[in-house]
């Protein structure tokens, strides 16, 4: 049975301490570009922790959203490439095909969500940090769009695991990086296929909403909010 | 009798291809110079990465695209005007229409770089062609951006074809007058044009079906550079009105660039027997047209935004109304519809002078439309978290400078080695040439050049060239 990759994000317990940001990074090898390039807008978050504030001061809350590749079913970034460099896989993965990428950018502005990310300079790692990359993914050079696989190199390797043993992926078994790394759990990773995995079970809450849902890109990631109908007082 | 008035037509025409002034080399030097830049921007920017410009997240298209969809416009000014007139045999079209026809293929061909020079790996652009490659992948045609690739070659194999097509009889002129290599050269180009009937018939047969097959694709290619903006669920940018809204705005911008490359031969190469105020005033016309035809479109296009209130619309709406790209937005309505208006509606400021302040408003005012087209919808995208800024760099800004110095440069060359007025286009409409009937007509239209104009050019000796 083909799995269908999806997450889903516990707001309510995003501290927004950025931990999954950072292994991210370590895991994916992706890039700093340093303090300058970055106030110019080209750092690389394959996910980010947004950041929005609610109320008047000094009643101020602050509401933490990771932002990561939705993963669309429907992705408008695929349709807009003209050499397939962005394309579903068979997983329902928004897979990005760094050498077929001519860099025309449009898949980053047809995203409404703003999860791509490319490379305006060839990357490079302060000493020591190029001694940390990870030699399960590819470097992207100059001109090529780049974004969240969900950990691609991880799926593949606990696809071919499994399919050694002869079993399906077991639920929980595998995880990309930026849930391996979230202290509060915020972050559940899954096959949606699996009615009974827990990011299946997650997606069929009703605390759970989709990014710009009404976009109609069916993205694969359902945030869960303690929604405003259950508890208006404490909101 | 044909041949006294038809006579110093052609001395007049060809002269510039015999005689080169001091001018020519100045602004061959000068604009080359800065082509020269553009190119050295351009190798700067290729060794470097895309990072030198001043792109960023999640402003990913800017200046560049900006020029293309600019120049992609003014490309606009010649085979579709021209076309239009051929079609309805307008007689005051024979000046006009081969400076028209250049700009064309010019614009279209330094327009077609843009796409390129934006290109993360330029030197990978070959892959939209499709070809059996070892790759074994064609190009996305479901991308917008593969249609306009297709969009683009046809529209400049056509104008292309539309040029050169009424330039063989001149070629053949030039031919005849000349000796040596240059006569080599042009007989090469002028296909053994002799002049028989049967030649000007399948010329005029040509002309025909060219001018009709013209249409539908210069009217498709704005139409699918529209879509680039218009396919993508972007704030502002995905909206029906965008194709009818970006051929009234190419034309426009089209027209004012022709009515600024007819005002400038006219002085350089001293043509204003040819060029007359008349074809100033119908083109001043057909600019206050597509001036208030523009307005009507960005009112239109506003209007239904700002009723509709859809809040990430808003946010782009309100940037471009009265926030950080405010002053770009009513320099834009300014040039490009109270300056003109203001001009060209009065019959007394609709002279040359008029007509060219207007037309340099034009310009200005349609870069800035494209500008604020590209833009502020990319950086006022639907998550607020993500919105960015965009800001130009030098290379940016030499290349932009170095295509319109280069525009420049490839017209002062065409018009040093072609006439840039058809020749045969303008005998055919002499007086002489024309039964009564069309005659009567014609005069009153027409370009007025009659024998009477031309009497004291009549004794003028022959052997200039």
């Amino acid at each position: 049975m083909a799995y269908r990759w999806g997450m889903a994000v516990d707001l309510d317990k995003c501290t927004g301490c950025e931990a999954c940001v950072t292994a991210c990074h370590a895991e994916n090898n992706i890039p700093t570009v340093g303090s300058q390039q970055a106030a110019r807008g080209r750092a690389m978050h394959w996910i980010r922790v947004e950041r929005y504030y609610e109320g008047n001061f000094p009643d101020v809350r602050v509401k933490f959203r990771p932002v990561l590749c939705q993963q669309c079913d429907n992705a408008p970034c695929e349709a807009v490439c003209p050499t397939y460099a962005a394309h579903q896989n068979e997983d329902g993965l928004n897979a990005q095909v760094y050498n077929r990428c001519i860099g025309t950018r449009y898949c980053a502005n047809a995203c409404t969500y703003n999860v791509r990310f490319f490379n305006f300079f060839n990357p490079e790692w302060v000493k020591p940090l190029n001694l940390q990359l990870n030699p399960d993914v590819s470097i992207r050079e100059v001109g090529v769009m780049e974004k969240c696989t969900f950990c691609v190199q991880r799926i593949k390797a606990a696809k071919t695991t499994a399919k050694a043993e002869n079993r399906g992926v077991v639920d929980g078994a595998l995880q990309p990086a930026c849930a391996q790394a979230c202290p509060t759990t915020a972050l559940i990773f899954g096959d949606l296929n699996d009615p009974n995995s827990r990011v299946a079970r997650l997606a069929r809450s009703p605390r759970g909403s989709k990014l710009l849902e009404d976009l109609g890109a069916e993205p694969k990631i359902t945030y869960l909010d303690k929604q405003s109908w259950h508890e208006p007082d404490t909101y | 009798m044909d041949r006294t008035t038809s006579k110093p037509i052609a001395d007049d025409l060809i002269r510039p291809l015999f005689q080169t002034s001091i001018w020519f080399y100045a602004i061959m030097l000068a604009s080359g110079t800065v082509v020269a830049c553009g190119f050295a921007a351009w190798g700067y920017q290729i060794w470097n990465g895309i990072g030198v410009s001043g792109k960023r997240w999640p402003t990913f298209w800017a200046l560049y695209l900006t020029n293309f969809v600019f120049w992609i416009g003014i490309s606009h000014a010649g085979t579709l005007i021209s076309a239009i007139l051929r079609l309805v045999n307008a007689g005051w079209r024979r000046p006009v229409t081969r400076c028209a026809e250049v700009i064309t293929v010019f614009a279209l061909s330094i327009g077609a770089l843009f796409p390129i020079i934006h290109l993360g790996r330029p030197w990978l652009a070959f892959w939209l062609f499709p070809y059996p490659s070892d790759r074994d992948i064609w190009p996305n045609f479901r991308s917008p951006l593969a249609w306009d690739f297709f969009a683009i070659n046809t529209y400049l194999t056509g104008s292309l074809l539309f040029l050169l097509l009424p330039m063989i009889p001149d070629f053949a002129l030039v031919r005849d007058r000349s000796t040596g290599l240059r006569r080599r050269i042009y007989g090469t180009l002028a296909l053994g044009w002799r002049g028989t009937s049967k030649e000007w018939n399948r010329l005029e047969s040509a002309m025909q079906i060219m001018a009709i097959a013209i249409l539908p694709v210069a009217v498709s290619v704005h139409t699918i550079v529209s879509f680039d903006f218009s396919m993508a669920n972007v704030p502002m940018w995905h909206s029906t009105i965008f194709g009818p809204y970006f051929v009234a705005g190419a034309i426009f911008s089209g027209i004012a660039a022709l009515i600024l490359a007819m005002a400038a031969l006219r002085k350089a190469l001293h043509l204003e027997k040819y060029l007359l105020p008349l074809h100033f005033d119908n083109l001043g016309k057909l600019l206050l047209l597509m001036s208030i035809l523009w307005g009507y479109f960005v009112f239109a296009e506003r209007l239904t935004v700002w009723y509709g209130n859809e809040p990430h619309e808003m946010a782009v709406f309100w940037a471009t109304q009265r926030g950080a790209y405010a002053p770009f937005y009513w320099t834009m309505v300014i040039c490009n519809f109270v300056i003109p208006l203001g001009l060209l509606a009065n019959p007394y400021t609709r002279n040359i002078t008029g007509c060219v302040i207007a037309s340099c408003g034009v310009v200005v005012g349609m870069w800035l439309e494209r500008f604020l087209i590209v833009v502020p919808s990319l950086t006022h995208k639907q998550l607020p978290y993500s919105w960015g800024t965009y800001e130009p760099t030098p290379v940016e800004l030499t290349i932009m400078a170095a295509t319109f110095a280069g525009m420049i440069l490839l017209y002062t060359l065409f018009a040093k080695f072609v006439p840039i007025i058809s020749i045969w286009e303008l005998k055919a409409g002499l007086p002489s040439r024309l039964d009564p009937a069309t005659l009567s007509e014609e005069r009153l239209l027409s370009t007025r050049l009659d024998t009477e104009e031309f009497g004291p050019e009549l004794s003028m000796p022959r052997g200039k060239q």
